[in-house]
Order: structure tokens, then C-alpha cells, then sequence
């Protein structure tokens, strides 16, 4: 029904998050779709940098204006960065999902789990489905 | 099942996102986001689909003294065309219902919540027993929309015949809006200026688009629950079911203005004064976050390390751009500058008691 956005340059886990590789460190964020889902972005919670985590954990909060729902670590590895300005402007994660609202870097302990999320297609299929019921 | 509203069609293909709310599907916003709503009612108006809420006509000679034993506001205040808020409350002082009662002349309307039309119905039946009087729930065959910001007057002024410049807030005129015999209510609950419209319900569909096409020029929005709660929030209006219920009386809820116990006897006039003499135990305060975080109802309010009170309500401010709660706390903490934590996501966070309302209305300044 509605236009979301879908970047073919990473990959998105079914809890819909995006993953960007350069070398081994991902970029995080949330997908155009999830954004638009939650409305109005009035806060994150990011994780402490240095901690490690696996895939599946449950690492930072997205709070919209109607509820907070959690970001997963759609790889294992260790937060190497956060967004840090992103508390104070989380508008972005509404207006840039893919770009200046990135959450937190991930310096990726098994690369391999890259390549069992989603491309931009299976995951455009996954949204078509959930959009659907 | 879930009820629509006769302009349910209307939101869905406006791209709204609906929710259920007391048994009704509604939107909770626009593809414009709920932020934007709240910042046209503030700025400019909003217009609110709100046919879920009740009204009740009650009728007959013994109508005002039937009011007066049920109400906690002094009824016999009300001129013709009058409007006020007040509460209802069981003979403990809980509450019933918080209400808004419309005075047409020697006849009464009563507004109310949405999830309580039944129970009020049920209440106000058995009250009325040895009153000379009707209570009719007339909710189906009337609509309600709200035109609520300061632009809301210039903007309804085009679409109708009656000088809404003569309406004072809390009164009531009858007119016709686009041609629609409707009554007008100088009332609302989002801290603005605004008006109330109760009309015939086979012409929603046609009231509706012409007060959008009215509001175009002035950027009045069509608005959500979202936008309807953060603009009551940030009054500091009670949504019943979280600040009022039926384990709250109104004195802890710090609505005492609206429990006239000097009037005479009434339902839980006793039991609240016994409340006012005593002082509540707990009192509704409002928080604000010194440490940031969105408190969300039901979160614990810790002091000293402990849990002693919960939020009712809490959000990021749209209007105030802060993280501000309602929230329960035991009479002793409910002073201005009381340092308190709020447990957001499993972390106290800290929070400190803060003057309410957090935004003043308008008509009150």
C-alpha cells in the first residue's frame, strides 16, 4: 500500500533492522518500514560502547510517541560506536532511517551471519506479508 | 463487533492508522505523524473524530435536583447554554465517570467517556429512581466532532450562520454548520480554544469534509487519538481509566475544584469529605525527567530507592519538548522539587515533582 523505502546496499533482519558491512564492522539502524510503523521517533536508547553481544539480543529502546519497542543486534560481535547524537535528534531515525539514523557499529565475531539476513528483496516480500494481515 | 464510526471509510482512505480504543476503531493518526496534529492544535486546529463518546439527554421537572444528586459539580450554576466539567462518583467517592453536562434550556446533556456508556447508563437508571425524570442515551443517532486550536473559530465562522464570536467559553449555541442543524459547545479537552459539534448523525460524512476544506487555508489537520491524549496530557486533563477510576476518588486525583461539597447532599459527598478532612493518602503530581527517558503508565515511581507510587500517564512532550509524567506518589512526596526515580525499562531514572498544569490552557490565562 505504502512506498517504504528499501536499500539494496545491506541487508535487514526480520525483526527489522538493517545492516550495512564495510570490512567487519556493521552499521545498524532500523528500516524505512519499522519508522514508518512506530510514527514519530521521541527517543533512543543506546547500548554502552565496548559490550558484547549476540545476535537476537535485545540492545537498544526506539521510543515513539505511542511505544518503545526494542532494536536487536542482528549480528554478534562487539558496539564498537554509537550514534551519540542521535538522543537529542531522534527525529532522524523518522526523516534518514539509512543514514543519519543509525543507532550503533558492530564489530562483527562471525561474518557468516551476515549473509543469513535478508536481502533487499526477501525483505520487501516480508513486509509485503506482514502488511498484508 | 468493534464499532466504526460513520467516517471510518474516510480515515482509512486518508491513510490514517487505526487502533481499537473502548471498543471502537479509530484512527490514532495521520500520515502527517502525531506530532504535527498536536502542533496544528496548538497552532492552528485540529479536527477530532470523537463520535465514540456518549451523550445522554435527561428530561423531565425533577431533571436539575436528579443532576445535583449525582454530580459533584454545583449543577444549579448552570445557566441556559451552560457547559461544565464534573465528576461522578459512587458513595465510597470513587469514580464513575468524569462528564461534561450541557444545559439546553430545562432539558440536560450529558457527555461521557466512551468505554463508560453502558455503565454510566446502568448508574444513572438506578440514581434516577424517585426522581420525576428521563435519562435517554441518545450516542447513536448523535455525532460528535471536535474543531479544536486558536484558528478554530475563523475557520468554523465561514461554515456557519451563527456569530461564534458571541459564544463565551463553556456555553453553547444552535446553528447550523454547512447547513446542518447542529449544536455548538465552547468546549473541548486539549488546553485550546475550540468547539464541541453535536449533530444529526447521517450527516458526519458532509459535516466532516466541510470544515476540512473550511480549515485548508489555516492548516487545520484532521487528528488521532495520539495528538488527543498528548494535547489532554500536557493540560492535565484526567483520561478516565488512568488518572480517575473507580479505586480513585477525585481529591487524590487533585480535582477537588470540581467536588462542590458545600452545595448539599450528593453520591460520595460523605466519603469525600471525610477524604478532604484527612487528607488523601496518595496525590496525582506531576513529574518531570531529570535523567532522560519516556515514563509510560504504569511504571513504578520509586523514593528512596523504593517503590511507592506509578506513572498514570507520561510522554515526551510535543508542546514543552520534555519528558513529563502524571504519576501517584504518597501525599508526603507530593511537594514541588521532590526528587523521585522513575523505572524506565528496568533503570531508575530521575525525575523531580514539578507544578501542573504543564501547559495552561488557553481560556485560563
Amino acid at each position: 500500500m505504502s512506498d517504504y523505502v528499501f536499500m539494496d546496499d545491506r541487508r535487514y533482519a526480520p525483526t527489522h533492522e538493517w545492516a550495512k558491512v564495510e570490512g567487519d564492522i556493521a552499521t545498524v539502524g532500523i528500516s524505512d518500514y519499522a519508522q514508518h510503523t512506530l510514527s514519530d521517533v521521541v527517543y533512543v536508547e543506546l547500548p554502552e560502547v565496548g559490550i558484547t553481544v549476540a545476535k537476537g539480543d535485545p540492545v537498544a529502546v526506539v521510543e515513539s510517541v505511542k511505544a518503545a519497542e526494542d532494536v536487536y543486534a542482528p549480528l554478534s560481535g562487539e558496539i564498537v560506536e554509537i550514534n551519540e547524537e542521535l538522543p537529542d535528534n531522534p527525529e532522524w531515525v523518522n526523516e534518514d532511517p539509512y543514514g543519519k539514523g543509525w543507532f550503533f557499529k558492530i564489530k562483527m565475531s562471525n561474518p557468516a551471519e551476515y549473509d543469513e539476513l535478508l536481502d533487499a528483496e526477501a525483505y520487501k516480500k516480508r513486509v509485503a506479508e506482514e502488511e498484508g494481515h | 463487533m468493534m464499532n466504526k464510526t460513520r467516517l471510518y471509510d474516510k480515515h482509512v482512505a486518508a491513510g490514517a492508522r487505526m487502533i481499537e480504543f473502548a471498543g471502537w476503531l479509530l484512527p490514532v493518526h495521520y500520515p502527517t505523524g502525531p506530532i504535527a496534529e498536536h502542533h496544528a492544535v496548538r497552532t492552528a486546529a485540529g479536527l477530532f473524530d470523537i463520535d465514540h463518546m456518549g451523550q445522554f439527554m435527561v428530561h423531565g421537572p425533577d431533571a436539575l435536583p436528579f443532576l445535583q444528586r449525582v454530580m459533584t459539580w454545583d449543577i444549579a450554576t448552570l445557566e441556559p447554554d451552560d457547559a461544565h466539567y464534573s465528576l461522578m462518583c459512587y458513595a465510597d467517592g470513587t469514580v464513575v465517570d468524569d462528564v461534561f453536562v450541557y444545559r439546553r434550556d430545562e432539558a440536560y446533556m450529558v457527555v461521557v467517556n466512551a468505554a463508560n456508556r453502558k455503565k454510566d447508563l446502568r448508574w444513572l437508571s438506578q440514581q434516577a429512581r424517585g426522581f420525576n425524570v428521563q435519562v435517554v442515551d441518545v450516542s447513536d443517532e448523535t455525532y460528535m466532532l471536535a474543531v479544536q486550536g486558536p484558528k478554530a473559530e475563523a475557520i468554523l465562522q465561514r461554515i456557519t450562520d451563527v456569530d461564534l464570536s458571541q459564544v463565551p467559553r463553556f456555553t453553547s449555541i444552535s446553528g447550523r454548520v454547512a447547513g446542518v442543524f447542529t449544536l455548538l459547545g465552547r468546549t473541548g479537552y486539549t488546553g485550546e480554544d475550540g468547539f464541541e459539534l453535536f449533530f444529526s448523525a447521517d450527516q458526519a460524512e458532509h459535516v466532516w469534509d466541510a470544515i476540512l476544506e473550511a480549515g485548508q487555508e489555516d492548516g487545520l489537520l484532521p487528528c488521532g487519538l495520539a495528538a488527543r491524549d498528548s494535547l489532554r496530557f500536557e493540560a492535565c486533563f484526567p483520561l478516565y481509566g488512568h488518572e480517575i477510576h473507580a479505586e480513585i476518588d477525585p481529591i487524590s486525583a487533585r480535582l477537588g475544584y470540581f467536588v462542590k461539597t458545600k452545595k448539599g447532599p450528593f453520591v460520595g459527598r460523605d466519603a469525600l469529605l471525610k477524604v478532604r478532612l484527612e487528607g488523601p493518602k496518595q496525590k496525582l503530581v506531576g513529574l518531570e525527567m531529570v535523567e532522560r527517558g519516556v515514563p509510560r503508565e504504569g511504571y513504578p515511581v520509586l523514593i528512596e530507592g523504593e517503590e511507592r507510587g506509578h506513572v498514570t500517564s507520561g510522554m515526551k512532550s510535543p508542546t514543552l519538548n520534555k519528558f513529563l509524567a502524571l504519576a501517584y506518589v504518597p501525599s508526603e512526596y507530593s511537594q514541588i522539587g521532590t526528587e523521585v526515580e522513575v523505572l524506565i525499562h528496568g533503570k531508575p531514572k530521575k525525575a523531580v515533582v514539578v507544578k501542573t498544569p504543564f501547559y495552561v490552557p488557553v481560556y485560563r490565562r
